[in-house]
């Protein structure tokens, strides 16, 4: 099962690191990252392998919201067949 | 790796520009029930209802959180009540509503619909008993729904039933106006009602579907409004239509894929997608935004007409492709308390009840959610709903009223529905009695284009 998570927000230090750290924590498998400046905002993009993630995905967006709102950035996760339903013919 | 531009538009789609799957709604056959005992009846009704729509909101709501796609609302259809009247002359339908209530509240849904009839050449047993007591069951319901079908390209108007609809509508206000008239808002007088509708006040399920079906209604006005927001100002009309089609082929694949799962995880065959941009009261999610975008000063003005056609059809164009299967209204709603640019528009004068009815020639359904004077007379109400009829039969389409006579209230004040249903300004209405007309009753012959054999 494959997930796309999609950060955004201001710079700041660590970015990365703590993102990270939450995947590593929930064996949640980082296959991909793409990271931009996008009209002065900091935009990174995580394609990750949840199949052996050792919680649920409910539990999993509570994390990233607590960790966004720590960090004041704007974190999102979504199913890769979301994106492939919605851009692919 | 998907192209990061795509992943990025559709997360703002989502979280900025409130992009989501509207309903899940399931349609369940409830023709098994009847049953000469009413209480007999009801208890059938409750216990397939409950049985069938028990693990409806669970699955959903998990199908929102593993896949991060907003779900707003569930829903279920039933077979319209009249037909389960047919069987049981003494039965109160009072108590069939209630029965719907109490199963809709079990299981967790927003709204249940389907206490209607289906009338547009005549009453047949049962028909007149349901549509009588619809004020009393709305009144004495929470989440029921209900809708009555009073003509169709195919067999013209049902007059008798567009005279009595009419004294009911306002009836159900008058009931509820301790509650904001809210009896009214849950009312749709139809003509060609597809009977596969996801939506609500509308939607029931038809005699032709399966025992048991998922529907799927999506959204998105603030998603095409903020594409056409970065088109520039002289780009011809081509490109905008272009532009609608494309954003309504990506709201539309979200729809069927929550479908197609929701389907799936239930075990139950997926029924339609309804291509439909359905607006809500919030800021920038709004139809007659998407309208101003393209042009015009206030939603109302003209070439409102003109600007809502083209949305329509591209919305439609753009969506078929997207699904396997569509169906229901499909198409731009306009629903005045819904849509926080309507609301603007009518509150500056620029819409008017006149502007909204040509504007439901071209749109998907037809005058909704409008909020007229508390003295509007029944006979007016009705000759609403036959002009709104008389377009949908003429233009083989679908069209409705749902409008709400704000009992002892005049032209200028509001009323005020609470969450998805929104607010509004109370709009006049021209105050010439069409009584007579009315009152002559019958049937309005079917249109020559109902002759395709």
């Amino acid at each position: 099962m494959k997930a796309v998570i999609t950060v955004v927000g201001r710079d700041t230090v660590g970015v990365v690191a703590k993102i990270s750290g939450v995947c590593a924590q929930l064996n949640i498998n980082i296959q991909d990252v793409t990271q931009s400046i996008l009209q002065e905002m900091f935009c990174m993009i995580m394609l990750v392998d949840m199949s052996r993630c050792t919680q649920d995905t409910a539990q999993v967006r509570l994390q990233l919201d607590e960790l966004a709102q720590s960090m004041g950035m704007e974190i999102h996760l979504t199913r890769q067949e979301v994106f492939d339903a919605m851009h692919r013919i | 790796m998907i192209n990061t531009h795509d992943i990025l538009e559709t997360i703002q789609m989502i979280n900025n520009e409130h992009l989501d799957v509207r309903t899940v709604t399931m349609g369940i056959s409830l023709l098994d029930c009847a049953d000469p005992n009413p209480q007999a009846a009801c208890e059938k009704i409750y216990n397939k209802i409950v049985s069938k729509a028990q693990n409806l909101v669970p699955v959903v709501e998990k199908i929102s959180s593993d896949y991060g796609v907003p779900i707003i609302n569930k829903r279920i259809s039933v077979t319209p009540i009249s037909m389960l009247l047919a069987c049981a002359p003494d039965a109160d339908p009072v108590e069939y509503a209630k029965a719907l209530d109490r199963a809709a509240k079990k299981v967790g849904v927003d709204f249940i619909g389907g206490f209607g009839a289906l009338v547009h050449k005549g009453f047949s047993a049962g028909d007149e008993r349901l549509i009588r007591s619809i004020p009393d069951a709305l009144a004495q319901t929470d989440i029921v729904c209900s809708s009555v079908n009073i003509g169709s390209t195919k067999t013209g108007i049902n007059m008798d039933a567009v005279k009595l609809m009419g004294q009911i509508v306002r009836q159900s206000a008058e009931k509820t106006a301790h509650n904001q008239c809210m009896g009214a808002a849950k009312l749709v007088v139809f003509c060609n009602a597809p009977e596969d509708n996801p939506f609500m006040a509308g939607a029931f399920h038809g005699t032709g579907e399966p025992d048991c079906v998922i529907h799927v209604g999506v959204s998105g006005p603030g998603a095409v409004r903020a594409a056409l927001a970065k088109l520039p100002k002289d780009a011809p009309l081509d490109q905008v239509a272009e532009l609608i089609k494309r954003t309504a082929f990506k709201i539309t694949r979200m729809g069927q894929l929550v479908g197609t799962l929701a389907a799936e995880e239930l075990g139950m065959p997926f029924g339609i997608v309804d291509l439909s941009l359905a607006p809500t009261p919030a800021v920038g999610d709004s139809v007659a935004n998407i309208l101003e975008e393209m042009g015009l000063e206030h939603c109302g003005c003209c070439g409102t007409t003109a600007a809502l056609a083209l949305l329509n059809d591209a919305v439609k164009k753009g969506g078929v492709m997207a699904s396997n299967h569509v169906g229901g209204l499909s198409g731009a709603f306009i629903p005045v308390s819904e849509d926080d640019g309507m609301i603007q528009a009518a509150r500056c004068g620029s819409l008017t009840l006149e502007k909204l009815e040509a504007m439901t020639a071209v749109c998907s359904v037809g005058i909704d959610m409008v909020v007229v004077p508390g003295d509007t007379t029944a006979e007016t109400l009705s000759a609403l709903i036959a002009d709104e009829a008389a377009i949908g039969m003429v233009n083989s389409k679908t069209t409705a009223v749902r409008v709400i006579p704000a009992i002892g209230r005049k032209a200028g004040e509001e009323l005020d529905f609470g969450g998805l249903l929104g607010y509004a300004p109370i709009m006049p209405i021209n105050q010439n009695s069409p009584s007579t007309f009315i009152h002559r009753g019958g049937r309005i012959p079917a249109p020559l284009q109902a002759l395709k054999n």
